[in-house]
């Protein structure tokens, strides 16, 4: 078990620094930010000014160098725009995106492992049919476009819930929160939805196979035989035995959650770090941009090693597999 | 694979016994032809500045245009009716989605098939690039290589071939890894047959109808991306409006109650989506009849 963990360990950190480079030499080889960032009306020398202030008159792998040795001092640069650090103007996006892709996912599990259970014990059924077609649905539907038609209805049709922003927050630990207010709930619960419509689908539809699958197995239908309750055979067999994939893809989506947040923040005008990437592409703010990206690789490379490691130690059978390679 | 090989009568009787299945075909090759046939459908050249009329803008679905021809979906804030600029659109967004998808495929089966007859380092190697790309998801990716090459229509089929390959690649490696230890390819061995030969000639047939079963589905996915990063202002440029470039242009419209501007691309765009994904999915179980016993109807 700890050999197997410090394998993947340097793994991850290898996984860390091809990424680094990979994305740094992606992004430094836009065009010249000098040009989007001056007045257009200033003369050579201010321009060369500028380029040495913003040290990109030196060569790329000086520039790297620098980048690393900053990087791992956790100073990623200094935003072009806003001229305050990186990572720090990250950080401060960081808490809205947290929520709001934890909010989704709490819907998405709330809401999809129950119906999932219940399309998988009445297949046949209406109301299992019904949950299905919703969900291949809800694998179709653009998210984005989601999101624009529930601030149609939600907001300049019926005017319940606010279009865009975050609305009041308050703050917890040092870290503002929007859940624990009206307003802040109000304008959370539209952008949590539209986020959590795919993942949903996606939970409904892994619940139902594994209900499926289960209820075919051997040791259900003798629990069956024994006479134990319907109910408590689905909860103490079925739900047991799905909910290591299930624990499983939900860790894992919270990643692509962080991910996917970059389109909703962008529509509902989220004050997080995916709407800041957007922000920060369109105005070519490399600094901005690489420091993103490397915080979201770190982010999925903790995630898969954590779910990595979790499986390890929940599933015996993956233990063994590993241990005979 | 033994339905793959059936006659061709077979394997229609069974798409054809899910009527969904059939009506999703159905609508998808009214899609095609209302793409295709844009110019003689549409009651008007959406992109022809000769044709448009300013005081025919904003016009909810229903009304008149001073041409002559009714705006059954209403037009946008430059006179130009929706119907027209949607059939213009369907073009775009069904061109790039099959395209990036054919060129993906072609890529990943050329990875996929080195790895799995080369095997040793290089299949190493190229499979850790696979498994790297594929833990992180799609839209990071084209959003990051759009960053760096810049908008275009090249660009972004570019982005899409990328975010496609590494899953082909993996299929690929997968179906030939198990297709290689059968016996025919140990009887073509045995024939002195080239690894070309035995590559191309004995393993590719084998595992090429499962694959585009898996790429009809692929392509819906690249539509849909492709729509959401232009939605986000990094995919189509203005000359080349797809659907999610349409849904884009609306959206500054939709908090004033102009719903129509972005909700028919949307719709178009959901329609085709859907039955694209219903195609595929019965397509799958007619040539996969284990998978359709373990999934359902």
């Amino acid at each position: 078990m700890l050999s197997f963990a410090i394998r993947r360990l340097l793994q991850s950190m290898l996984v860390l620094f091809v990424m680094s480079a990979l994305v740094f030499v992606g992004v430094y080889a836009i065009g010249n930010p000098v040009d989007i960032l001056i007045n257009p009306q200033a003369d050579q020398a201010e321009i060369a000014a500028a380029t040495r202030a913003l040290g990109l008159d030196q060569p790329l792998w000086r520039q790297y160098w620098n980048f690393i040795i900053g990087a791992f001092t956790g100073d990623l640069g200094k935003s072009f725009a806003a001229n305050i650090p990186a990572v720090r103007l990250i950080f401060e996006r960081m808490p809205a995106t947290l929520e709001l892709a934890l909010a989704a996912m709490v819907i998405a599990v709330l809401l999809g492992i129950p119906l999932g259970l219940w399309a998988g014990l009445k297949p046949d059924s209406v109301s299992g049919r019904a949950i299905m077609a919703g969900s291949i649905l809800g694998f179709s539907l653009p998210t984005f476009w989601v999101g624009l038609m529930l601030i149609m209805v939600f907001s300049v049709w019926l005017g319940w819930l606010p279009p865009t922003g975050r609305g009041e927050t308050v703050m917890v630990l040092g870290v503002p929160v929007s859940f624990l207010t009206w307003d802040g709930l109000a304008h959370l619960f539209m952008p949590a939805l539209n986020l959590a419509l795919f993942k949903l689908s996606l939970l409904i539809r892994l619940t139902r196979a594994g209900t499926r699958e289960a209820l075919a197995q051997d040791y259900v239908r003798f629990a069956r035989a024994k006479g134990l309750s319907m109910e408590r055979v689905v909860r103490v067999h079925v739900l047991k035995n799905i909910m290591i994939p299930i624990v499983t893809v939900t860790g894992l989506e919270f990643g692509s959650v962080i991910a996917f947040a970059i389109v909703t923040e962008t529509i509902f005008a989220w004050p997080g770090m995916g709407k800041l990437l957007i922000d920060s592409i369109n105005v070519l703010d490399r600094p901005v941009i690489v420091a993103y990206l490397l915080i979201i690789v770190l982010i999925f490379v903790l995630i898969n090693l954590l779910v990595d490691l979790a499986y390890t130690a929940l599933d015996p059978r993956v233990r063994l597999a590993g241990r005979s390679t | 694979m033994i339905a793959a090989q059936a006659p061709l009568r077979e394997f229609t009787a069974g798409f054809a016994r899910d009527r969904i299945a059939v009506a999703a075909f159905a609508t998808l090759c009214l899609i095609l032809l209302a793409a295709i046939g844009a110019p003689l459908v549409s009651p008007q050249d959406p992109y022809n500045l000769a044709q448009l009329d300013i005081f025919d803008s904003k016009l909810a679905p229903g009304a008149k245009a001073g041409a002559g021809f009714t705006f059954w979906l209403g037009s946008d804030d430059q006179g130009r009716d929706m119907f027209s600029a949607i059939l213009y659109g369907l073009r775009i967004s069904l061109g790039v989605g099959t395209l990036s998808t054919v060129v993906a495929l072609a890529l990943g089966m050329a990875v996929g098939l080195t790895s799995a007859y080369a095997g040793g380092w290089l299949d190493n190697l190229l499979m850790r690039v696979v498994d790297l790309q594929l833990s992180f998801p799609s839209i990071l990716i084209a959003l990051v290589l759009l960053a760096v090459v810049g908008q275009g229509v090249d660009k972004i089929v570019i982005a899409l071939i990328f975010v496609q390959w590494a899953y082909y690649a993996r299929t690929v490696r997968g179906a030939a890894l198990s297709e290689k230890r059968r016996e025919y390819v140990d009887a073509a061995r045995v024939m002195a047959f080239s690894a070309r030969r035995i590559v191309f000639r004995h393993i590719l047939p084998n595992v090429l109808p499962p694959l585009i079963v898996v790429a009809t589905v692929q392509v819906a996915h690249a539509i849909a991306l492709e729509a959401t990063l232009s939605f986000l202002g990094l995919g189509m440029p203005i000359t080349s409006p797809s659907l999610g470039l349409l849904i884009s242009n609306g959206f500054a419209h939709l908090l004033s109650g102009r719903y129509w501007i972005s909700f028919f691309p949307g719709v178009a765009l959901l329609i085709t989506i859907v039955a694209i994904n219903l195609v595929g999915d019965r397509l799958r179980d007619v040539l996969n009849p284990r998978l359709a016993s373990h999934y359902g109807a």
